[in-house]
């Protein structure tokens, strides 16, 4: 079986693993990283979003054998230390989230909006597909503005 | 924490009083209380239904039902670190029920709301009916038990800190988590638990503090467990570390309920890559292998022969047809000014962003299961029949959902994943594919409507609204609770258990005259489940577009009318907010429009007014809304303003392009690309949400805000396209190749 070396959220860990097994199940089922979620397994619901090199990530269609030799982040990677990333700071101001299942992919969908702009509009933050189950929709954009603002 | 059962409950005399502390668990160091102290109500369910079916609801009868054991329902535990832990008989699902009573509990304690710890309980079969989360019934139940229980703790630790300084407990006050002597002497909680296990009770008095005093509840609160969710430390079924357990996964039939027949390839797929075990149970051909990848690799691999299933010749027309023969026709002749129209609404997915799943860790004499379950006494039942275990050898455990909107009253995955364990002999973590949770899952079942009003000289005269729905599956427990209270209601006939709720959640809230609303069941034997609003959502949202046309046809003011004929004065100040608020009547250009639309339910009521942009028809949004809400007494409004702005959503989602398409015998749509549920793109830019101030007791939330935004939404939608909706959700064109099979 191959092997890949990569980094999760600054560790860096080497896995044995079919080169097509997407690199959630690398994460959640042989690294215990359970913070990317389940919804759809087939880049609908983007309940996984986490980050490949710094840029957005659906790792349920993302091969493990993509991920070597780069730097995969995920919610859990995200704050630094117990100092919380300022979108996860202003999900808390708006208190955002219902369930928080869909919550960390939003997040990770919203870091990497404001990575490319720091100034959305509502047109770009129209264009984060992530679904929310719970409806919280409004809260979300609320957040990422607030967040937008202080950065 | 160590649960206690009613067999400890005594005094420490030894004397049983119910109607005092119940229990004590002298666990010193630790203040253990199980209890809530004189229980007001009685313990009869049956003396105190009260008789006209209007002034009791689903939300009461559930109450009523669970009255019996509510004294036992809470368990409250001061620490010696001066921590308060709370295990609370609900499932937390989304709706911040953990955040409420953790308020509830910090007020009446006078301790900072960080220092609650607030934990689901494992089922409890004591509470025999007192451990259920539906109904919007929540915050309504616990309310008096968590204050009281709260309470009793305060008087202890009051008393202990008296006895140690020799002062009169009257003198003391609380603060802050410590009691404070009129010298400034401080002792804190944890200091006092030892001692306060030990008094005599007979010394206590406690009652809650006055609503007046509040200075938590009421005020706008973040949830407990926000931290934990945005930084993906919340812990959900399968997030949980059970060692052993093992991903698996389930090849379900083509059509509902189908059964395997054969399968034609397991050597071949025992043999490939990560495949552990595969065994066949009744609901298909499980999978269990190393990772969820592989495992999904496997399932899709399985060359499987069917059995039918049980509906496979069901289609949307032929499901219409039999609803549409179903429904009672209205009594009264349309002599007068009359208004009729038949609506359809088709079937919904609860959809949870979390699909079904369970972790079951099944061995020789003993099971142990986790999942997100709001029935979770039924469900330990439910896994003892199945793996033909008596039931104290089965242990459940309540996680955290992802979601539930009704879906979770059902334990199926859970029961699912029990069998597997049991065959395969080791644990394992059962996941439903998406797919497989919107084909096979529950739903909210389809329903037609027929509405007859007749009117004359500025009086609506008589209002008749029948409902025929594909059968709601209530065998959660919802059942048993109501069972015996529905039956007395003063209802004519033999209604059916569903008709009995129903009779408890909808009513007009409109003086309409004579006014009757009826359903009548078809029995199809398909998978349903109550969906957030139950029939509300249907029949209350038909209602309100009713109310719009009737009173277009009484040539008045769509608000106007409405303020017109509610009953109270509650009702049309929430109303009256959101016409100010939303600046209603105002100018809206061509292809927008305003809509309005009110429900009250579970001693609540809402008004929701939007705005929406239909220039282009088949692809409508809504631009803005703005709710009001009247509850009786927040808990806490920024959580009730979350449940409100779900509520709205789910509106949006299922008025405007969110169905299942049901295609011999199998929901056509299997991911959120195809069944609609609203995405940000869908969802307003601006939302104004309006608490009513505190004026009685804590009614109902949870469901509230479906049907008044149903209605507002449907009615704006008419206004700016000019057409008359009646078939919902309103854009829903098979737009999607569907998934084989
Ligand atoms: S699980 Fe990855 S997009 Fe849905
Ligand atoms: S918070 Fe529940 S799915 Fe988004």
């Amino acid at each position: 079986m191959p092997r890949y070396t990569f980094s999760v959220n600054g560790r860096t860990v080497t896995v044995d693993a079919p080169a097509d097994l997407p690199l959630l199940w690398v994460l959640r089922d042989r690294l215990g990283v359970t913070g990317p979620k389940y919804g759809c397994g087939i880049d609908v619901c983007k309940a996984c979003t986490s980050h490949l090199d710094g840029k957005a990530i659906n790792p349920c269609v993302v091969p493990v054998s993509e991920a070597q030799g780069r730097e995969v982040t995920t919610i859990e990677g995200l704050a630094d230390g117990d100092k919380l990333h300022p979108v996860q700071e202003a999900w808390l101001e708006q208190d955002v989230a219902q369930c928080g299942y869909c919550q960390p992919g939003q997040i990770m969908a919203a870091v990497a909006l404001l990575r490319q702009t720091r100034n959305p509009t509502d047109a770009q933050i129209d264009a984060i597909e992530n679904v929310c189950r719970c409806g919280t929709y409004f809260r979300i954009r609320e957040a990422i503005k607030s967040a937008a603002a202080k950065m | 924490m160590g649960s206690p059962t009613p067999s400890s409950a005594r005094h420490e005399d030894g004397a049983v009083d119910r109607r005092r502390f119940l229990t004590v668990l002298v666990a010193a160091p630790t203040l253990t209380l199980a209890l809530s102290a004189e229980t007001a109500a009685p313990a009869d369910a049956s003396s105190s239904v009260p008789q006209p079916a209007d002034i009791m609801d689903a939300g009461d009868a559930l109450i009523l039902a669970g009255t019996p054991t509510a004294h036992l329902m809470l368990v409250l535990e001061v620490a010696e670190n001066g921590e308060v832990r709370v295990e609370l008989p609900r499932a937390e699902v989304g709706q911040g029920i953990t955040t409420a009573v953790a308020m509830l509990v910090a007020e009446e304690l006078d301790v900072p709301l960080g220092k609650v710890r607030v934990r689901l309980a494992d089922a409890r079969p004591e509470l025999l009916l007192s451990q259920l989360t539906g109904g919007s019934n929540s915050v309504r139940a616990l309310y008096d038990p968590v204050r009281k229980a709260a309470a009793a703790a305060r008087a202890r630790l009051v008393a202990a800190a008296g006895e140690l300084w020799d002062v009169p407990a009257g003198r003391l006050v609380t603060r802050g988590g410590a009691v404070v002597a009129p010298d400034g002497r401080r002792a804190a909680y944890g200091s006092l638990t030892t001692r306060a296990a030990k008094l005599p009770l007979s010394r206590l008095t406690a009652k809650p503090k006055p609503e007046s005093e509040h200075k938590l509840v009421g005020t706008p609160t973040s949830r407990v467990d926000a931290r934990a969710m945005v930084t993906g430390q919340l812990r959900y079924a399968l997030d949980i570390d059970v060692p052993g357990a093992k991903p698996a996964m389930v090849r379900r039939p083509p059509t509902i309920n189908g059964t395997v027949r054969l399968v034609k390839n397991e050597t071949a797929v025992r043999a490939m890559p990560g495949v552990i075990a595969l065994t066949v149970i009744p609901t298909g051909v499980a999978v269990v292998g190393e990772t969820f990848g592989q495992v999904m690799d496997a399932v899709e691999a399985l060359d499987v022969t069917w059995n039918a299933g049980t509906a496979d010749s069901l289609s949307d027309a032929g499901i219409r047809k039999r609803l549409r023969a179903a429904v009672l026709p209205p009594v009264v002749p349309p002599l007068t000014g009359h208004i009729e129209a038949e609506f359809d609404f088709a079937f919904v997915s609860h959809a949870p962003l979390e699909t079904n799943c369970a972790v079951a860790d099944v061995r020789k004499g003993r099971a142990e299961i986790w999942a997100g379950l709001k029935s979770p006494i039924l469900a330990r039942q439910e896994i003892a029949a199945a793996l033909g275990l008596p039931e104290r050898q089965v242990t459940v455990h309540v996680t955290q959902s992802g979601g539930s909107f009704g879906r979770k009253l059902f334990a199926d995955a859970a029961v699912e994943a029990a069998r597997i364990s049991k065959a395969v002999g080791r644990p394992v973590k059962l996941m439903w594919s998406r797919i497989d949770d919107m084909r096979h899952g529950r739903a909210r079942p389809a329903s037609h409507h027929k509405i007859r009003a007749t009117y004359t000289r500025g009086k609506v005269l008589t209002y008749e609204h029948r409902v025929a729905a594909v059968e709601t599956d209530f065998r959660h427990g919802v059942g048993e609770m109501l069972t015996a209270v529905a039956t007395r209601l003063p209802v004519a006939g033999n209604m059916s258990f569903a008709q009995a709720v129903f009779h408890l959640s909808v009513k007009v809230p409109y003086r309409f005259g004579v006014v009757t609303e009826l359903l009548k069941e078809v029995p199809l034997k398909m998978h349903t489940a109550s969906w957030r609003s139950v029939w509300s959502a249907n029949t209350r949202g038909a209602d309100e577009i009713i109310v719009d046309e009737l009173a277009a046809k009484m040539r008045k003011d769509p608000v106007e009318f409405r303020r017109e004929f509610l009953k109270t004065a509650r009702q049309r100040a929430v109303l009256d907010k959101v016409a100010k608020e939303g600046n209603w009547g105002r100018d809206m250009p061509a292809g927008f429009a305003q809509g309005v639309g009110f429900h009250d339910e579970y001693k609540s009521c809402t008004a929701c007014l939007v705005e929406i942009d239909a220039r282009n028809p088949k692809k409508p949004r809504v631009v803005k809304a703005v709710i009001a809400a009247d509850v009786g007494r927040p808990i806490n409004p920024r959580g009730l303003e979350a449940q409100l702005l779900g509520g709205l959503t789910d509106a949006i989602s299922t008025t405007l392009r969110a169905g299942l398409h049901i295609d011999r015998g199998l929901p056509l749509e299997g991911s959120y690309s195809q069944f609609h549920y609203a995405r940000q793109k869908d969802s307003p830019t601006d939302v104004q949400i309006f608490i009513m101030p505190a004026n009685g007791e804590p009614g109902g939330a949870g469901e509230l805000g479906v049907p008044a935004a149903v209605g507002a939404i449907a009615n704006a939608y008419a206004r700016a396209t000019g057409t008359r909706p009646r078939s919902f959700p309103i854009n829903f064109d098979v737009d999607f190749t569907p998934f084989p099979r």
